[in-house]
């Protein structure tokens, strides 16, 4: 099954570029110790999902780029050409001559409606283009205008477009201090509205991935680069064939489907976060070794506690006693709840890893059975030259204390009515913040009782 | 890719209008070495085919045949406009672009915007609409005037009028600059206060310069110069010093350093729009991030490196004694104290071989010696722009919203009810057509109440900060 990505702004455009490329290297670099059928099949499985076979040899990205100025577009598709790897289909990119300002009401209310029909017309094509559609990533900002309010829109009509498809959105959450100073109001405008539309959110926070760069990887002067590198591994680490639990012997054929059962079991809870370990510099992989044991040990606490890297982890958090019924205001403090979780692991040996830790009953809400609220995939092909590799995309409290603070951060300057008069300009009034941080003090209150 | 048109007002508007083109015509033949007209230069120029003459067609691509600003010179004496015209940047403005006549405004806001403006109305309108026709996509209007005259003043502010009316969708950017205290024109306060009623209505974003800062600049560049200072040698391709000798240069043509700055402001204000860049930033971002209420749109700016450093790989070190300057008193372009007021905004545009690490690590350690206000703690935006300035290996221009211009207006409004009070030199505004007392008082109050907007905010400086309390839901 094949899924379509949609690159929206400068943001989802650069990050798209890198994750193309990390999918293009992967498939062509070491498999590790799995055999070559494997491999072979897992190389074919990515290239369906992601590449489309073009005459000329070169694969082309299943991708439609959408941006409301030229530079960012025409600075990617030169990139991705002249790897000579793989490149983006020339047609598949709309842009404008003039950008969204920073303005969200200009990206949903003006540039949307205008150029509709346009782009829902390139992502026709590039649907039609798969034999099996399975559906649409989307990868966006929420701190700017295009990627965030031309996002929203372009989700809508994804979804009035394709009701079946899933549909996941991959957002990226600005550092806080300060890309754009409207950048919270922007935040919670793109939140509430894909709320309504998309299956889930897959968050990145800026200032995360940052440390990342700063503290495992060792990057002295990060640049938007790094960091774009860092999410697009982890990205990788999520999308790159896995086989599921009960999928039979074949690379499972429905990634984004098996991902929302997996994952997203109530609509109210559809916000994804995504820790990946281990992170060394690529001078440093030859030279380190892991023991799953020990990454599992890491991953799970890093659930527990909500830690954002494997450094610096809290190990004095624990989940809350079995066998006592507890209301959820005497869980203790800083326990990550969850709903459901996903792990997926790649490289050697992962069929003998025990996963059990990640089955117990007190790391989740009552709701579910924990055989249903723990899944796991798995795959012998090593990824992205680690030799091994663990991700864990989980739905729980990972996101609530950021998404908090965002919209703090917007009511407070919404009570002063600083910068609404360039919203309004463009339609969106104050009736309409209204809604949206009703919206999501929704989410923050679901997400804190749980 | 979008255009943007500057319109130069009056004799200190064409003087700083004229070092930006010569300043933006040398940015771009650096950067440009093919000689193909590309996007970037689109934006301020147009490509003109004048094997024909000059009425060719515009070429859209391939080689630059000639450049053509796309610019509108106005004045209402020949001085200066002819001197332009004399000179080096001659082939560069179209000659059709030209509005001039010659007795001038006699320092009378009232002559500018009542009489020009009603005589010349039309031939301007047809004038920009000639030129919006040139331009695939019209950004943003960059006027520049000064406001203590009667030209620029006044028909500059006429124009800035005609502007909203004629394209309301496109920005328009002023940069004004504003007469100090010891100013010789006399009338310079009923001037600027009657200039600076239009620019609070009808402008998105205006920038005011203090001649007595660029002059102070100035000095400053030139004592490093001649005390050779180690390490900080000013090149001579560099584009603070202009094409004379830095030696000569303040005796014979004293304006014409200061005027520079102003025009890198702009080049540099620009630079994310026409570049590319990590993080973009266009001009209508700038409005959109560093206006919170609509007439606040009075930003103070502050530019450096101000002279080239000597090396060309600069350690981290100097890079961040950048962004300390960048919020040095001596940077600024107007004499204003921010760090003693309230920011309401922040922006920093950020050229050259800067990361976004090298900018967050300088925001957290300059951040606590500056106030926000409350409801914007994080307000900083951010651009990154990978194309450095002619001759520097990276720059920085922040632009702030803050609290800081109040005492400028303030002073403003004092000079003029010194003269107000008295009604000096008030019947040379009355006898024109259309001029009222009305418009004395609109004006003074216009200005009044802008100062008690900035006063209302101020106000809330250091006092306890209470958050608003959040929606609740119920559970």
């Amino acid at each position: 099954m094949s899924i379509v990505t949609v690159q929206l702004g400068q943001c989802g455009n650069q990050i798209g570029h890198e994750v193309f490329s990390a999918f293009c290297s992967d498939i062509r670099g070491t498999h590790g110790l799995c055999s070559k059928k494997e491999n072979e099949s897992y190389q074919d499985s990515c290239k369906e999902r992601f590449f489309c076979e073009e005459e000329s040899g070169v694969p082309a990205a299943r991708a439609v780029l959408v941006d409301m100025e030229p530079k960012v577009i025409s600075q990617t598709l030169s990139m991705a050409a002249s790897s000579g790897l793989w490149k983006y289909n020339s047609h598949s990119h709309f842009c404008q001559k003039q950008g969204s300002g920073n303005n969200w009401a200009n990206g949903y209310s003006v540039h949307g409606p205008r150029h509709k029909e346009a782009i829902m017309n390139l992502v026709q094509k590039e649907a039609e283009k798969c034999d099996r559609l399975g559906g649409f990533f989307t990868i966006m900002s929420m701190a700017g205008g295009t990627g965030s309010g031309l996002g929203a829109f372009v989700t809508q009509c994804l979804r009035d477009a394709f009701p079946t498809s899933f549909i996941l959105n991959h957002v990226i959450w600005p550092y806080g201090t300060g890309e754009v100073i409207v950048q919270n109001y922007n935040s919670v405008l793109t939140l509430s509205h894909l709320y309504q539309s998309s299956d889930a959110l897959l968050v990145h926070e800026n200032d995360v991935i940052h440390k990342i760069c700063a503290q495992l990887m060792n990057i002295k002067q990060i640049s938007f680069r790094d960091v774009n590198q860092v999410i697009a591994h982890q990205l990788g680490s999520v999308f790159q064939p896995t086989h599921t639990a009960g999928g039979g012997s074949g690379y499972s054929r429905n990634p984004l489907g098996d991902l929302m059962e997996a994952l997203v079991p109530h609509p109210e809870f559809r916000m994804l976060g995504l820790r990946n370990i281990p992170q060394v510099p690529e001078t440093s992989l030859p030279y380190s070794t892991f023991s799953w044991p020990g990454l599992i040990k890491h991953l799970r606490q890093m659930l527990i506690a909500n830690a954002q890297m494997e450094e610096g982890i809290d190990w004095q958090v624990r989940p809350p006693q079995p066998g006592s019924s507890m209301p959820s205001t005497n869980k203790p403090l800083h326990f990550n709840t969850s709903i459901a979780n996903l792990v997926i692991l790649r490289g050697k040996d992962v069929h003998s890893v025990d996963l059990g830790s990640f089955q117990d009953p007190s790391l989740y809400t009552s709701w579910l059975n924990p055989q249903d609220a723990f899944n796991a995939w798995r795959t012998p092909r090593a990824f992205n030259k680690y030799e091994k590799s663990a991700s864990l995309v989980s739905n729980s409290q990972f996101l609530l204390k950021p998404l908090d603070s965002i919209v703090g951060k917007a009511w407070n300057m919404f009570a002063s009515k600083a910068y609404l008069h360039q919203y309004t300009k463009f339609g969106i009034q104050e009736e309409d913040f209204l809604d949206c941080f009703t919206t999501l003090e929704q989410v923050i209150s679901s997400y804190t009782n749980l | 890719m979008t255009q943007s048109v500057v319109v130069q007002v009056g004799q200190c508007g064409n003087q700083v209008g004229c070092r930006f083109w010569d300043l933006a015509l040398r940015e771009h033949a650096a950067v440009n070495k093919k000689g193909i007209y590309d996007e970037a230069l689109s934006s301020f120029f147009r490509n003109v085919d004048t094997r024909s003459g000059d009425n060719g067609p515009d070429i859209d691509k391939g080689k630059i045949c000639s450049l053509k600003a796309r610019a509108l010179l106005i004045d209402m004496e020949e001085g200066v406009v002819n001197e332009i015209l004399q000179g080096p940047l001659r082939d560069v403005f179209d000659s059709k672009q030209l509005i001039t006549d010659v007795s001038g405004s006699g320092n009378n806001w009232a002559v500018g915007h009542k009489i020009y403006g009603c005589q010349y109305r039309e031939n301007i309108v047809e004038k920009l609409r000639k030129t919006a026709e040139h331009c695939d996509c019209l950004q943003c209007f960059f006027i520049i005037h000064s406001m203590g005259g009667g030209t620029g003043s006044g028909l500059g502010t006429f124009v800035l009028n005609l502007l909203e009316e004629e394209f309301p969708e496109v920005y328009r950017f002023v940069t004004s600059v504003y007469p100090s205290g010891e100013d010789d024109v006399i009338t310079s306060p009923y001037n600027s206060v009657l200039a600076m009623k239009e620019l609070n209505e009808h402008a998105d974003c205006v920038l005011p310069i203090e001649n007595e800062s660029l002059f102070e600049i100035v000095n400053k560049i030139h004592q490093m110069v001649n005390s050779g200072k180690l390490g900080s040698t000013v090149k001579p391709n560099s584009l603070v010093t202009s094409s004379a000798g830095s030696a000569k240069m303040l005796q014979e043509k004293p304006f014409d350093a200061m005027n520079n700055i102003v025009a890198n402001l702009l080049l540099n204000l620009t630079s994310s729009a026409r570049f590319e860049g990590s993080l973009n930033m266009d001009l209508n971002e700038i409005s959109m991030n560093l206006v919170p209420f609509p007439r606040l749109h009075y930003l103070v700016s502050s530019l450096t490196p101000l002279y080239t450093l000597a090396d060309v790989n600069v350690p981290s070190r100097r890079l961040d004694q950048m962004f300390s300057d960048a919020f040095s008193r001596d940077h600024q372009l107007i004499q204003a104290d921010p760090k003693h007021s309230l920011y309401l905004a922040c922006a920093l545009l950020v050229r050259g071989n800067v990361q976004v690490s090298d900018l967050r690590r300088n925001i957290e350690r300059l951040k606590p010696s500056l106030h926000f206000v409350s409801w914007n703690q994080e307000g900083w935006k951010t651009g990154l722009c990978s194309v450095p300035p002619v001759g520097h290996s990276h720059s920085l221009l922040a632009l702030a919203n803050n609290t800081c211009v109040k005492p400028t207006f303030i002073e403003l409004k004092d000079r003029f009810m010194k003269l107000y009070k008295k009604k000096a030199h008030l019947h040379h505004y009355l006898q024109i057509d259309g001029m009222e007392k009305s418009c004395f008082s609109e004006a003074i109050s216009s200005l009044s109440d802008l100062i008690e907007e900035y006063n209302e905010l101020d106000a809330t400086k250091g006092g306890p900060r209470i958050d608003p309390s959040r929606l609740k839901i119920a559970v």
